[in-house]
């Protein structure tokens, strides 16, 4: 595969006359783990909403496998086969576990609006769900309502419905924020397992799990790309020391 | 299905469990087709006719909701348009003697429904909450007042009337009887019942589900939450419609109150006391608002303010609505732990029925005070008389809230620690739900 998974060209993102994003240029191989680190404020969600449609660039391109996709509502960008987690825990509160994967699940499987199918009667539906389930470890927790799991659950189930709708390219928005060692550890093995032959890109603040996950890393700072590199690369980039890692280390 | 589906998707239910919920409707079927044979009277078979209309209303209004998150202001538009389309049929039918009897007229609400939901609610459904809140508020005083302008469709104040008997003859009925449009009413009533519970187990159904409870994340499985609302807008409109086309045959006429905001109104007070969390919630809604409307419409004059009492009390203590409130019960009983509570609610009912008779001897008394001051000024309430001029009614009156009001709230916090008390050794059982 010649074309990256995602490529951002000069794009530019201002709100009112605060500029976020400046000159951002960003390209992500086919395949590979890609993390996205830097101080807070410096837009790597903002980054994420760009890629997403969650919000438009003022100007400047983003390319989904090489087609622009800026512009285009989240739903149609999702349907190209590119998916999200949120920083904040975003699920359907009020549904079971088990709806909220089928939800993520009913798209790509053709199903769309229909009215007129008994969703219980859907055989591909409930195999894929169900592999999900057991792939995040929550099928004990089947029947409960989302928004009444644990903070580290609801995590697990927030990167099932991210993956189940069998999308290629997965953004994944600090997925291990708030959580304990241990659960950090299990989340890392959950994501690399459900990642696997697929293009991921990780915003994340706990450097352990972006160095032992991520081929490459880019540095964020004020809007702007800083650095891309492997993690060997980063480590002893003096401009991230300057800029990031030098804080952590002083 | 694969091994693994078959351990951890929920298992399809046996068959025991297929034949009760069948059963269920068939049990619903045949109670409608006996209540004419146990109440027989022409008021009964009204009320029960109105009770069918507005539980098939109601359950539209549900589809917006409770279903789908959306807040209308104006779902009487599509039940009112449904009803003057009807009689309009009605009437072109039976002047150019076409070969339609009037069991189908209900579909030409339904479609009327559709049709003005589907032309209108594109641009509400853009938004959700307040934005579609307004809108819809904003669409229904349009249509309500056009209702007055363009006269020769809507008739102005007087409405529009038709004559329902005047239509081809299905199995020699000639819908004249109200017996006949009980059964007209029920069997619309199961039907559309039947379909809008269908509609909940569909995609469409659990997508709407999903926008109810984040429209932001169902973006990000793929789907376009304004297409979902607006879809969902499209089915309510259109069981609207047939509910109107009920009312019209129903009163043989259509007039501006079909589409005015006391009809919208109406419909959200129903959904929302029977409770908007399970389906069959509008259904004990609609029963209980109509029921209780014409009763106590018969004994006194102020109902609405009984009315918004109670909607006020329900939005802050039981937002769950009625429904709600009983299945709280259900985890208790089920668990054997109900008789704990028992008594508590036994030690609160006395003080909350003093409170509630104060308050209702109150609103009476000063009611007949300031309405009719030169009448005789004897009120029979609870079965006894009542001097309003006197103070000792004042003061007894005044008595019974802070008296009542006082030990009530005692008795409740104790209710309260029953409560949870009798919930966690429910749920130690093992029952949740």
């Amino acid at each position: 595969m010649t074309l990256p998974a995602i490529e951002l060209n000069n794009v530019q993102k201002s709100f009112g006359n605060i500029s976020v994003i400046r000159d951002l240029n960003l390209s992500i191989a086919h395949g590979e783990r890609h993390a996205l680190i830097g101080p807070n404020g410096a837009g790597k969600s903002t980054t994420f909403n760009l890629i997403t449609g969650y919000i438009t660039p003022t100007s400047g391109t983003v390319k989904l496998r090489g087609e622009l996709i800026s512009g285009l509502p989240p739903y149609r960008i999702n349907r190209r086969g590119l998916s999200r987690s949120f920083q904040v825990t975003n699920v359907f509160p009020n549904m079971s576990v088990w709806e909220n994967l089928r939800c993520a699940v009913l798209w790509t499987d053709g199903h769309h609006y229909s009215f007129w199918k008994n969703i219980d009667n859907l055989p591909e539906v409930r195999d894929r769900t169900a592999e999900i389930l057991s792939d995040i470890g929550l099928a004990t927790r089947r029947d409960v309502p989302a928004g009444l799991l644990t903070y580290a659950e609801q995590r697990a189930l927030e990167i099932g419905i991210t993956v189940a709708g069998g999308a290629d390219v997965i953004l994944l928005d600090e997925p291990t924020a708030g959580m304990s060692h241990a659960e950090t550890e299990r989340a890392v093995t959950l994501i690399r397992r459900l990642t696997e032959g697929r293009t991921l890109v990780i915003v994340e603040h706990d450097m352990s799990v972006v160095f032992g996950l991520a081929d490459r890393i880019s540095v964020l700072v004020y809007g702007h790309v800083i650095a891309t590199g492997t993690p060997d690369q980063i480590r002893s980039d003096p401009k991230v020391k300057e800029a990031y890692l030098g804080e952590e280390a002083a | 299905m694969t091994e693994l589906t078959s351990r951890v998707a929920p298992p399809y239910p046996p068959l025991s469990e297929r034949l009760k919920f069948y059963g269920i409707w068939v049990a619903a079927a045949l109670v409608l087709l006996a209540l004419p044979k146990v109440f027989s009277s022409g008021g009964a078979l009204t009320t029960f006719s109105l009770i069918g209309i507005s539980i098939i209303f109601s359950l539209s209004y549900n589809i917006l909701l409770g279903q789908t998150g959306l807040l209308s202001f104006g779902h009487a538009v599509y039940y009112g348009l449904g009803g003057f389309l009807a009689i309009h049929a009605i009437n072109i039918i039976g002047a150019n003697k076409l070969p339609i009897p009037l069991p189908v007229v209900p579909l030409i609400g339904g479609l009327t429904g559709l049709f003005f939901a589907a032309l209108l609610g594109w641009v509400s459904t853009k938004r959700s909450g307040t934005a579609f809140a307004m809108i819809s508020l904003g669409v229904a005083e349009l249509v309500a007042s056009s209702a007055l302008i363009l006269r020769t469709f809507f008739g102005g104040e007087a409405g529009i009337s038709a004559n329902r008997t005047k239509l081809m003859r299905l199995f020699d009925w000639s819908f004249g009887p109200q017996i006949q449009i009980y059964y007209l009413i029920a069997a619309w009533t199961l039907l559309a019942v039947i379909a809008m519970y269908a509609l909940t187990r569909t995609p469409l159904g659990r997508m709407c589900n999903a926008v109810r409870d984040n429209p932001e994340r169902v973006q990000f499985v793929g789907y376009d939450p304004h297409v979902v609302r607006y879809l969902a807008f499209c089915f309510a409109g259109f069981f609207a419609g047939i509910a109107g086309a009920l009312a019209a045959i129903n009163f043989e006429i259509a007039n501006a109150a079909y589409l005015g905001a006391v009809q919208s109104g109406t419909v959200l007070f129903s959904t929302y006391i029977g409770g908007v969390g399970y389906f069959i919630g509008p259904i004990v809604g609609a029963i209980f608002v109509t029921v209780l409307s014409l009763s106590l419409s018969d004994l006194t004059s102020v109902w609405q303010l009984y009315f918004g009492l109670f909607f006020i009390a329900v939005v802050t203590f039981a937002p769950g609505g009625i429904t709600g409130l009983l299945m709280m019960h259900w985890p208790l009983i089920k668990g054997g732990t109900f008789g704990r509570v028992l008594p508590s609610y036994l030690m609160g009912l006395i003080p909350t029925l003093a409170m509630l008779a104060g308050l209702v001897l109150a609103i009476e008394t000063v009611v007949h005070y300031t309405v009719n001051p030169g009448d005789d000024p004897n009120i029979k309430a609870f079965g006894m008389s009542f001097n309003v001029s006197s103070p000792t009614t004042w003061i007894v009156a005044f008595l019974l809230i802070v008296v009542g009001f006082v030990a009530a709230r005692k008795t409740w916090s104790r209710l309260a620690l029953a409560w949870d008390d009798a919930l966690k050794a429910a749920r130690e059982k093992g029952y949740h739900t």
